[in-house]
């Protein structure tokens, strides 16, 4: 595909723009089609109505009386003025901070956030000073998250790509649903860990609760302590040469590499006893008989 | 939704009635329905408080008739009271249908609740040595200016915003609720219940009252014949999560004691905050914030998580 100018581009209707950029509807055939980026496009990496930022232009911003929507529209008018890197300063646990961000920029946050903290993102890289309440980095396309302190439920669920990275312990139900990307806890994570998980990978270096990859389509999950049980279809498998060097890299970027080394994580995969992708519905059955 | 909060400080009063009132109006956005304090205040030995409703907050709506059957009602309550010997030392009342007594000389407080209960349209909110039970329609700020809470001293509380789900928005449904007739323990809660009749059945058997339709009643009830068949809180709750289906957080509170269970799939929410004399716990963060603005350490409890606190 020839690479498209940012004007062409401006021009096009989304469904146009998609396939433009390179983008195509997953297919759920049991071997999906996953073309994330266009090798011809250019190193295009941002939308192109994504602001131009310069991230050495720094504001800090202090939330402690703002609403959420009033913090959010503020990061966008300050991405519109260029700034590159952004604090927010007395977070204050509100919900829904820096959600939908989709372009690149350098998001600092100085305490703690609430429920749906920088969902929905596509590209930004955040650093939270603090804890995060449930469903942090939902459905988060690229970028990366750093918490630096624990995480509550249904961390990174659905998420599609990207690195979202919490360096303390987290809640039930992390990575549900999760279809790409990579979510790294340095303490433990509760039950039903990987619940559904499509794709991507997990990597714990604590303990893990009760039926951990419970129902998992594929992807990773690797536990570096004890796993209080499996879920239904989730299976012990051995590690290869290129997981221990990803574990390594990964974990060593994060500054989350155990002393002991990575050769004590456990691998668990998905059995795929549960795959019926081609098997028949009985009312299906029922019309070919 | 609903949300709950509860704090507690460790060998020391505080001001309990403005902390949970800001703690409470930051989760009003998860029940705007009514609000509910269950307050722990500075005990004298032999007093006892007794918080009592005569009539719903939607019952003034309905004609004067109502302000002569509130006064009939209050009139049976202070002869029921002389019957079994209680001093009223004190009687102040914030609406016209809630009245809060302050008793002395009281002999057996089961059996006087039970008699007092007996009198048509009366529920007694909460009675004992330190428990004072407040709720209502409104948001927290409404429910604290009402009743004067802003000032109240005590060593711990838990507090409701609630939304209705399951049963009516009244003050009967709203929560917390106490576990009748356990002097000085009260329940909040946040789930569903899902064998709530059986159970409910079970300890109509044993001979308890229910006074609404609302599945967290049944866990004032529950906690209230466990502590009286000599479990320790601590027990209880653990007991309820293998003995109670479905998806529930909740918090009980003694005189001197607070705890929290969680459930087996740790559905709903509850973020904890610890120091050495400060717990503090609610169902987001943004409670809690409210009341410890600094950067602090807090973290979720996992599934089948029990936790009791001393004053």
């Amino acid at each position: 595909m020839a690479s498209v100018s940012d004007a062409e581009l401006k021009q096009m209707t989304q469904e146009e723009r998609v396939t433009a950029l390179g983008m195509r509807t997953e297919q759920l055939t049991g071997k999906s089609l996953h073309i994330e980026f266009d090798p011809d496009a250019e190193e295009r990496f941002t939308y192109p109505w994504a602001p131009e930022v310069d991230f050495n232009k720094r504001i800090e911003v202090d939330t402690d009386h703002m609403t959420t929507t009033e913090v959010n529209s503020k990061i966008r008018e300050l991405m519109a003025e260029g700034y590159g890197t952004i604090v927010l300063q007395n977070p204050r646990g509100k919900h829904s901070l820096g959600v939908g961000i989709l372009s690149r920029l350098n998001l600092i946050i100085e305490g703690s956030t609430g429920y749906f903290g920088v969902g929905l993102i596509d590209g930004p890289n955040v650093r939270i000073n603090g804890r995060v309440g449930w469903s942090c980095g939902e459905n988060m396309m690229s970028g990366t998250v750093l918490i630096e302190k624990n995480a509550g439920s249904t961390f990174g669920a659905a998420i599609r790509g990207g690195d979202l990275v919490c360096r303390g312990s987290v809640g039930s139900r992390t990575g549900i649903d999760m279809k790409g990307g990579t979510i790294i806890v340095g303490g433990d994570t509760g039950a039903l860990s990987g619940f559904m998980m499509q794709r991507g990978r997990m990597v714990v270096c604590g303990n893990a609760g009760k039926n951990l990859g419970d129902s998992m389509y594929d992807g990773t999950i690797f536990i570096g302590g004890s796993i209080q049980s499996l879920g239904v279809d989730a299976v012990e498998a051995e590690k290869t040469e290129l997981d221990k060097a990803w574990l390594t890299r990964k974990l060593t970027q994060y500054g989350l590499m155990p002393d002991k080394g990575v050769d004590h994580f456990t691998k668990i995969v998905a059995g795929k006893q549960l795959w019926n992708y081609d098997n028949l519905e009985p009312s299906e059955k029922k019309l070919i008989l | 939704m609903c949300g709950i909060a509860g704090l507690i400080h460790k060998g020391k009063s505080s001001n309990v009635g403005s902390e949970m009132t800001a703690m409470l109006q930051a989760l009003k956005h998860r029940g705007p329905d009514s609000t509910g304090y269950a307050v722990y205040g500075e005990p004298k030995e032999g007093d006892y408080i007794m918080r009592l409703k005569v009539a719903e907050a939607d019952d003034m709506k309905r004609g004067h008739g109502i302000h002569q059957t509130i006064l009939d009602r209050v009139n049976a309550v202070e002869a029921i009271l002389k019957e079994h010997g209680a001093e009223v030392a004190s009687k102040t009342n914030a609406t016209e249908y809630a009245l809060r007594y302050v008793l002395t000389h009281v002999g057996d407080t089961a059996k006087m609740a039970e008699h007092i209960e007996e009198t048509d349209g009366v529920e007694i909110l909460s009675l004992g040595n330190g428990l004072e039970l407040i709720k209502d329609l409104g948001d927290a700020s409404d429910v604290a200016g009402l009743y004067g809470l802003h000032d109240f001293k005590g060593t711990h509380s838990i507090g409701h915003t609630r939304m209705a789900t399951e049963s009516d928005v009244d003050i009967r449904s709203a929560h917390p609720y106490w576990a009748f007739p356990y002097n000085d323990v009260s329940v909040v809660h946040n789930g569903q219940i899902t064998n709530y009749w059986i159970m409910r059945r079970e300890m109509e058997r044993k001979g308890h009252r229910f006074m609404s339709n609302c599945d967290s009643e049944l866990l004032a009830v529950y906690t209230a014949h466990n502590l009286a068949n000599g479990i320790t809180l601590e027990e209880s709750l653990r007991n309820s999560i293998q003995e109670i289906d479905g998806v529930f957080t909740y918090l009980v509170a003694t005189k001197d004691q607070l705890g929290m269970a969680k459930d087996t799939m740790a559905a709903k929410p509850l973020v904890l905050y610890e120091s050495d004399d400060l717990i503090a716990m609610a169902s987001e963060e943004v409670a809690i914030r409210a009341i410890l603005p600094q950067e602090i350490d807090t973290y979720d409890p996992y599934d089948e998580e029990v936790r009791v606190w001393q004053a």
